[in-house]
């Protein structure tokens, strides 16, 4: 089985409530779910809608199709009910002009109630009670949405809505040991996992909900959140807290990612360990501001004047978001670099049941030295090393030994010195730190099995419609495996290599226009990328988008 | 531990006001016993920015206009250091001058002594915010059309609760300030009146000599009207010492566990700590 609910209407209609409402029951009923949610920038009118997907089976992306679509406004009528499946219905309040749907009360319910906020509630109970949805499950989850307001008229309503309904699935109940979690709140954990004591940030979608979530846990957790004045500071804020010994990070969208930059450099040359995060929106500039893409790739991995060892770990996964960002932080202060997280809206949003994190998982590896076994009589914080990694003392912590750190090329002790030696010394340094770097890079994740003739190549968070790409084409035995990176700067290729080597074609999915996933294979490999499937009007890619592409690139050629 | 002072040559010009704003620092810190290795030095880039370089206590010398962020995380992740950030006019009031604002409005415990030489001195003499309005420079041929600010009634107005005038040409005044500043529990600006030999020939060492007068007993610091008028006192009299001075929360006393617990620096890190946060996703 395989529902798809859409639950349309306009901004400040509370379909957010509702959504979370039919997510909650149907998660307690033991099913996975996965939500994609499409919002305007808009904090009243337009028209937002959410598609709660749900299934017996693990859910990697959202569906394009769907069996019920609750419409809150005539215009999610308009708008969806393309994507219904046969045999879909649609419901909505009796008064919408259209007549091909299921006309229900909902208002006049709403008004003998005396409460016009709670059609959406009289919905849920509707659906509820369409799919069978254990009654006491749903009655629950209401109280625990509404438990701090208006939980009475609430419950009159979902029983209302209920009472109306006509049960035409069939649910099972089973256990539910999963959590519904998304990537933003993932990522929040992971680095709160890690030891995070120092976060600041501006406000910019979709990178907000980052510091809300830490925010909301930072006093019982002892973290620093520092709601800055913009995204200059966040990151020298930052790079300060992080040069005095606690775990700090940062992050924004491309356009505060932007403003970044110059100490993004800074961090470079200093050799501060940090952790920041990209969460994508289309651009340029403000571009659409609710939405998804994958364009900053090549942004992300030049971004910073001159030149410096970094790394980028492109996060494919809520679980990715987790691990990865606490693993961020090891390589960070290991290499003494910034480790950049690059996500988007998608994964920054939608909502997916996986299974609990495991924080056994997560290790915490400083690589901070002890200033007693610091031989040179006057600290060198910039102390040549073969490996380029430069003992690491914290100001304050060293009782004994000065710190310097310095923007400027400097010598060894971190002072100015602009000699050609010192610089070539010093920019040698800390590019080494790359050899090492590039010997524990995680490789792109294979999926499919050994047989195949296609292979596609993506990152980051079209993991899930690559998943789902790849078991239906093998299901129809069209043979095709993916290869999705999650590390990605520098770019790992041994994998590549490898799997490319067997498949009769390559071709690359991703979500911007200039294929740039595809310039990096070019750049570090001699494969040749016969086909890219592009994304770039800012909705999430998703399985059916990616085999029809297919399937026209297929037919053009036999 | 011996604290070194010259670990560098500095560069900068002789007869320059920053070699006395340096000694006035030393004084400062030997005088307050702050050991070297407790105390970080935070600044941007220019002349006056160098000063991490020039003298022995850690020193976090990071980019132009930026001193205040990075100042403002190490207080945070060590409430035991003393934070100080030196930096230029031009880094502080023009490139800086959105940081500037908003560590005022935090008034986190740091000490900012601001190099006020009027001028743009390592880029070569371009007018700077505090450049007197109509004043010729390499970069302003036909002087400068933009009215300068006012450091101290900015700082004033925005609320900060200790805020001084000094001068380089007098050390022990000025070091006297800059104690008071460092021992203030809150956000403390000290504009420092600074001659720059070489690019600023208006207002020279004598200049400033003319003009300065110490505030005397007769000031009440306490007084914010009092203050502000002293603060608008720049012309043929320039008054210096501490125009305001009042207790208030400081931005660190507003977490609790920053003001009852350790520096967070001490936190002892275990990821099972957050294992409980997982309960709302069920
Ligand atoms: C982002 C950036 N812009 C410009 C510069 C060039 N720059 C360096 S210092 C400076 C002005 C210095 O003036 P001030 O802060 O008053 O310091 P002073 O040299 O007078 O002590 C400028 C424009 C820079 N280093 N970085
Ligand atoms: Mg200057």
């Amino acid at each position: 089985m395989d529902y798809s609910i859409l639950i349309g209407g306009a901004a400040g209609q509370g379909i957010e409530t509702v959504a979370e409402l039919v997510e909650k029951m149907i998660k307690r009923t033991g099913y996975h779910i996965f939500t994609y949610k499409d919002y305007m920038s808009m904090v009243r009118g337009g028209h937002n809608f959410v598609q709660i997907r749900f299934s017996d089976n693990e859910l990697y992306t959202y569906d394009n199709k769907v069996d019920i679509i609750f419409a809150m406004t005539q215009e999610t009528i308009d708008k969806h009910s393309a994507k219904l499946k046969s045999g879909g219905l649609i419901i909505g309040d009796e008064s919408f002009v259209d007549e091909n749907y299921l006309k229900l009360p909902l208002n006049k319910i709403a008004r003998d109630i005396g409460n016009n906020k709670v059609i959406g509630t009289i919905g849920v109970g509707y659906i509820a009670k369409l799919f069978g949805v254990p009654k006491d499950i749903a009655k629950n989850s209401v109280e625990e949405i509404f438990k701090n307001k208006d939980v009475d008229s609430n419950i009159k309503a979902f029983e209302a809505g209920y009472e109306i309904g006509i049960q035409k699935y069939k649910l099972d109940r089973f256990e539910d040991d999963k959590i519904l979690i998304n990537g933003n709140q993932a990522l929040a954990l992971g680095a709160i996992a890690a030891g995070l004591k120092f976060y600041c940030g501006y406000p910019m979608t979709p990178s907000t909900s980052v510091m809300s979530y830490i925010s909301k846990h930072a006093d019982e957790m002892e973290i620093v959140v520092d709601q800055v004045e913009d995204e200059v500071a966040a990151l020298n804020m930052a790079l300060g807290a992080s040069f005095a010994g606690v775990r700090a990070m940062t992050g924004s969208s491309g356009g505060g990612f932007a403003l970044m930059i110059e100490a993004l450099s800074l961090a470079g040359i200093m050799e501060i360990p940090i952790v920041l995060f990209n969460a994508q929106r289309p651009g340029p500039a403000t571009g659409l501001s609710t939405r998804s893409e994958q364009a900053d790739l090549r942004f992300v991995i030049h971004a910073g004047h001159g030149e410096f060892p970094r790394m980028v770990i492109a996060l494919r996964t809520p679980e990715d978001a987790f691990y990865q960002t606490a693993r961020a932080f090891n390589i960070a202060e290991k290499y003494q670099i910034p480790v950049i997280l690059l996500t988007d809206e998608y994964l920054a949003d939608y909502d997916i049941t996986i299974r609990p994190f495991d924080f056994n998982k997560i290790k915490i590896e400083r690589y901070i030295s002890n200033e007693n076994d610091i031989e040179d009589e006057r600290y060198k914080r910039y102390k040549y090393t073969t490996s380029g990694i430069s003992p690491r003392l914290i100001p304050g912590i060293a009782k004994e030994k000065l710190i310097l750190v310095d923007s400027h090329e400097h010598n060894e002790y971190g002072n100015i010195d602009e000699s050609i030696e010192t610089r070539v010394n010093m920019m040698k340094k800390r590019m080494k730190k790359l050899e090492a770097l590039k010997e524990e890079l995680i490789e792109p994740e294979f999926i499919g099995n050994e047989d195949y003739d296609y292979l596609l190549v993506g990152f980051g968070s079209t993991y899930g419609a690559l998943k789902e790409t790849v078991s239906r084409l093998n299901d129809e035995n069209i043979k095709f495996a993916a290869l999705v990176y999650g590390d990605i700067f520098p770019f790992p290729v041994k994998s590549l290599n490898f799997y490319a080597k067997k498949a009769k074609k390559v071709m690359v999915v991703e979500q911007n226009y200039s294929s740039q996933l595809k310039s990096l294979i070019d750049e570090y490999t001699d494969i040749k990328v016969e086909n890219s499937i592009l994304k770039y009007d800012g909705r999430a890619m998703n399985a059916n988008y990616i085999i029809t592409e297919i399937n026209k690139i297929i037919k053009n050629k036999h | 531990m011996k604290c070194e002072y010259d670990l560098m040559k500095p560069s900068w010009c002789p007869g320059c006001g920053n070699f006395m704003i340096r000694d006035a620092l030393k004084i400062a810190l030997e005088e307050l016993s702050i050991p070297p290795s407790q105390a970080v030095l935070v600044s941007g880039i220019g002349q006056a920015a160098k000063m991490p370089h020039y003298i022995g206590i850690n020193g976090f010398n990071g980019l132009h206009g930026r001193a205040l962020p990075p100042a403002i995380g190490i207080k945070m992740a060590n409430k035991d250091l003393t934070v100080i950030v030196e930096s230029g006019d031009g880094d502080t009031y023009g490139e800086g001058g959105n940081h500037f604002i908003h560590a005022i409005r935090r008034n986190i415990n740091i000490a900012h002594f601001v190099h006020n030489n009027q001028i743009y001195g390592l880029t070569k003499g371009q007018a700077s915010p505090t450049t007197a309005l109509g004043q010729k420079t390499t970069l302003q041929y036909d002087g400068v059309k933009l009215n300068p600010i006012n450091p101290v009634a900015l700082s004033l107005t925005m609320g900060a609760g200790f805020v001084a005038r000094g001068f380089s040409g007098d050390i022990k005044h000025l070091s006297s300030i800059m104690k008071e500043a460092i021992l203030y529990k809150g956000y403390a600006h000290i504009d420092i009146l600074q001659p720059c030999v070489v690019w600023n020939k208006v207002n020279t060492y004598k200049w400033y000599k003319d003009r300065v007068y110490k505030l005397d007993e007769s000031h009440d610091f306490t007084n914010f009207d009092m203050a502000y008028k002293k603060a608008l006192e720049f012309g043929d009299k320039i008054p210096i010492g501490i125009l305001y001075k009042v207790e208030k929360e400081t931005y660190e006393q507003k977490f609790s566990f920053i003001e009852s617990g350790e520096p967070l620096v001490n936190a002892k890190l275990d990821p099972n700590n957050a294992k409980h946060l997982l309960k709302e996703f069920y």
